[in-house]
This record gives C-alpha cells, structure tokens and sequence, in this order.
C-alpha cells in the first residue's frame, strides 16, 4: 500500500523547471534511493513533497490525503519530515536543543530524547555542544536524529553522504539501518550509487526534472543506472515499478 | 561622591533605556526588522494606560488590560503590516515602519491633541532613599531598574528554556529549516511581535510614570531605544542592557558638566561606538553598515 503519491508535479525555480511532471509512488515500510546527476531535480522534488517548495501543478498524496497546499510544518505534522541537503542544524543552538525544537513541532510517538540517545549513543556526550562546533558526520547524525525527534512515518534525506568522511558515512548509513528497523518509510536522495543499492530497495533515478529509471534494487543492473545518470537512456522502461 | 550619584543615577536611568529597547532588539533578533515605529508604539502604550487610568481603573488594571491591548495590537501589526513587508526584502520594513510612526503620531495628535500628559503615580514619583548626604535614589527609578532586570531575565529564560521560546531562536537562525522541522515560522514571528510590542507598552507606560508625553514624542523614544541596542549590539538582550546603562550614564555625567550636555553626551557615546565599530570592523577586512551595527554579515 502506497503511502505517498506524486502526480504529475511541476516545480520551478524562477523560470527554471527543475521538477517535470514526475509521478512517484512510495510504498509503507518501503526505501527508495532517487539518484541523478547534479541538476536533476533531486532536491527540488524532496523539498517539494516536505513544503518547503511550492509545486507549480500537480498533487502530493500523503496518507491518503492531498498535502500538495500545506505548509512545511503542517506536513510535519501529518508525518512526512525533510532532512535537508547541507545538514541545516541550527548553528548557535546546542546538539539538544536541535532536537528539542523538533520535539515541539513534531508528532508524539516512539522517538524521545532518550530512544534518540539510544538509538545514537555517539550524539549523547554532544548534547552541550554548539551545533556549530560539530563535526560533518556529528551534524549528520544530529540531523537525521533532530527530523526523527518529529516522529516522522515518511523521511526524506538529502545527500546523506554528502561532504563526510568515509568513517563518517559508515556511522551515518548505520543510523539509516536503525531507522529502517523501525519500519520508517525512506527516500533517500543520494549521489553515492553503491551505498545507495546497499541500502534501498528501489531505485529512481532523474534527469533534467523527469524520471528516466525505476526499479527495484535487486533487478535492476548498475549499468542501467549509469546509462540513466548520464542520459543515455531515455524513458520509464529501465526494471519494474 | 557626586560622580557616584551621578553613575548611579545613570545606571537606573539605563534601566528604562534598556526596557524601551528590549522590544526593538527581539523584533530584530527574530525578525530581522529594524522597526522604526517602536518608540511611537510605546507612546501609544502610555496614552492607553493613561487613558484607562483617567476613565477611574487603578494603575495596576490599566497596565495589566493597556498590555494585553499591546500584545494585541503587536499580532494585528505583524499580520497586517510587517509580515507583507518582510516577503518584499529588508529594508522594505524600514520604509513601511516609517510610515506607520508617522500615523500613529498623528492618529494620537488628532485624538488627544498636542497637551502633555503623565500618569498619576502618586508619591512612587518623588519619593526616594537617602544612601549618604549626597547620595539619593529614587524609588520609581529603582522600580523601573528592576523591572528591566526581570524582563531581560524572564526573556533570557523564555528564549532559552521554553519550547516555544527555542522556537523563536531557530526560526531567528534559519526560518524555512525551522518549518521544515515543524515550527509554524508565522506563528513564532507573530508571538514574537506580540511581545515585543507589549514590552514597547510597558516601557510606555513608565516614560508616563517618570515624564511627559504628547503625540510626537515617539521619535526620541526610538532615538534612545536605538542608541541602546546598537552600543550592546542589535539581538542581543542583555547587550541591551549594557546598551542602556552606557547611555544612561553618559547623560547623567554630561549632565554634571552642564544640564544641556545631557542628552549630547549620550548621542557621542553612541557615535564614538559607531565609530570604533567601523574602524575596527576596517581592519579586519569587514565593514560597512552591518559592522557598525554590531551585526555579522
């Protein structure tokens, strides 16, 4: 059963559509990577299905119920939660306090301070530090923790991996494990291809605003994608949807 | 001892500086609107306690009803006003805060006229403590100096424990990730523009126990409230503070020269910090308007 269901969604930036009516299905319990080159809407569409980008036509479908009017926050509250490209902690607030704002602006539900801290035992001697002062993998980590303090059903991360280093990346896909356990619907923007097949089980990758591939992880090829990535391959018919 | 009367004298004076200014400097440090109107909404504030006082309410109901009317009126501001002028860039509240001091001060000209006026406070604005043979404070000044300490403290409390409080610090740092994390970005600026608006009321309402006011004495109200922020640095509070204590006392000591050099005093501490901040900011590689405001770019 689809929780979240894009139709057709057009999104602009100035006089530049980065989004191209893109319809998306994303299953409960489900992890979808979206892959593409820099450029392919990635983003745009992650922030356009949290509201932190207005759609310029088309519907999202959460739960069942059209969100594609209501702000960011509101979503929020609905459960769909953005982690956004860059980390975006508040800088002179402390690693706790991150999470506390999300705490109040989010829903009730399994994750608390203290299962956060359980779940990421690496945030808890952080909690008095300015956010700031951490390192990447720590504001990752602090991050994914902070949109998970909302109790989200469906998380969105942009570029996990983005910037850290390669023992930082390993913490971080550690704690998407963690998360997947807990049965959280994932789409995970991500330009690593190989941890991005490590951890999903359906791939859609974009170009130019549009899906060119779908499919699901286990059958479809490496080369697909890369043909995919660099627009040698055009259309919707790489694996199955 | 007189220089010690007159820095102690300073010091309480720089109390109500500060509350004047604390309004100014939250509005900024949230909104990042420098607001233009401040000092006229907090004569606003002394002529709607003044006036419920005059219709026979006791000073302690005016002030709790005239506030509330304040936080009120902040939230119709901020929706009708401040929030369509943030969506067009930062300067634009500049202009639209200009515009509203200037109704506001002849909405009240055409209301109440030009005559002064001043709450009734009854011996609270005469009476005082002797220290020493030279030494007196008042207990209206001393009353004003506390109560700036407690909402400095209560706000510095607020914005550091309470959920909605952290709220407004992260929607000060980043507005759309603060959405994105479900804080409702509007909600938090209106709260914010409630209390600060309310604060601008209680500075008001002791500018009517300790002075005069009339319809146009706004604009020196923000003189001082602006002076204070800048010197202790635009967003901080208990820099607002610090502000209004260094204008205090600068009026209180000129004023020991010469009565007239009282409020010039405070003026040229302003400009000397302006001035440093410039240099100082020139030779770090920085500069500009932002730097002599004590603002990071």
């Amino acid at each position: 059963m689809s929780i979240l269901r894009v139709e057709q969604l057009n999104a602009h930036h100035g006089l530049l559509q980065a989004v191209r009516g893109v319809s998306l299905s994303v299953g409960e319990g489900e992890t979808l990577a979206l892959v593409g080159a820099n450029g392919a809407g990635k983003t745009t569409l992650l922030r356009t299905i949290a509201g932190g980008h207005r759609a310029s036509s088309g519907t999202v479908v959460f739960g069942g119920a059209d969100v594609t009017s209501l702000p960011a926050h509101r979503r929020v509250r609905r459960g769909i939660t953005l982690v956004p490209e860059g980390r975006r902690l508040f800088p002179e607030m402390t690693m706790e306090e991150n999470l506390l704002v999300a705490a109040r602006g989010g829903r009730k539900g399994e994750w608390s301070l203290s299962r956060v801290y359980e779940a990421f035992p690496i945030l808890h001697p952080l909690r008095r530090k300015r956010a700031a002062t951490l390192s990447g993998g720590e504001q990752q980590m602090t991050a994914i923790a902070r949109a998970l303090m909302t109790n989200p059903t469906l998380l969105l991360i942009d570029e996990a991996s983005l910037g850290l280093a390669p023992v930082a990346v390993e913490r971080v896909y550690e704690s998407l494990e963690t998360v997947v356990a807990t049965g959280t619907t994932l789409v995970l923007v991500e330009q690593d291809l190989g941890r991005a097949l490590s951890v999903a089980s359906r791939i859609v990758c974009m170009l130019e605003g549009r899906i060119v591939l779908e499919g699901s992880a286990t059958e479809i090829t490496r080369e697909q994608i890369v043909e995919a990535y660099f627009g040698l391959r055009r259309g919707n018919g790489g694996g199955e949807t | 001892m007189i220089w010690l009367n007159q820095i102690i004298q300073g010091v309480l004076l720089g109390g109500y500086y500060a509350l004047l200014a604390t309004g100014l400097s939250l509005m900024f440090g949230v909104m990042r609107i420098i607001n233009l109107a401040h000092g006229d909404l907090a004569v606003v504030g002394a002529f709607l306690i003044w006036w419920l006082h005059d219709r026979g309410h006791s000073i302690a109901v005016s002030l709790a009803v005239g506030l509330v009317a304040m936080a009120l009126l902040g939230v119709v501001l901020q929706r009708a006003v401040l929030e369509r002028s943030l969506r067009a860039g930062v300067l634009v509240p500049l202009l639209t805060t200009f515009g509203l001091a200037i109704v506001i001060e002849n909405l009240l000209f055409q209301k109440f006229g030009a005559d002064i006026r001043s709450l009734d406070i009854g011996n609270l604005a005469f009476d005082g403590w002797k220290i020493t043979n030279e030494i007196y404070v008042g207990r209206l000044p001393v009353l004003i100096f506390v109560v700036a300490l407690a909402m400095l403290g209560g706000l510095q409390l607020f914005l550091s424990r309470a959920p909605l409080g952290r709220a407004m610090r992260a929607t000060a740092q980043d507005p759309d990730t603060a959405e994105l994390v479900g804080v409702n970005a509007r909600g938090v600026y209106l709260a914010a523009a409630a209390i600060a608006v309310a604060t601008a009321g209680l500075a008001g309402a002791f500018l009517g126990m300790r002075a005069t006011f009339d319809a146009y004495a706004g604009p020196t109200q923000l003189i001082f409230a602006f002076e204070a922020v800048v010197i202790g640095g635009l967003g901080s509070l208990w820099g607002t503070l610090f502000g209004g204590i260094a204008i205090g006392v600068a009026q209180t000591v000129g004023a020991q020269f010469d009565p007239q050099w009282s409020i010039l005093t405070g003026h040229l501490v302003f400009l000397a910090v302006m001035t440093l901040r410039l240099i100082k900011a020139a030779a770090e590689g920085r500069g500009g308007f932002m730097a002599a405001l004590g603002m990071e770019a």
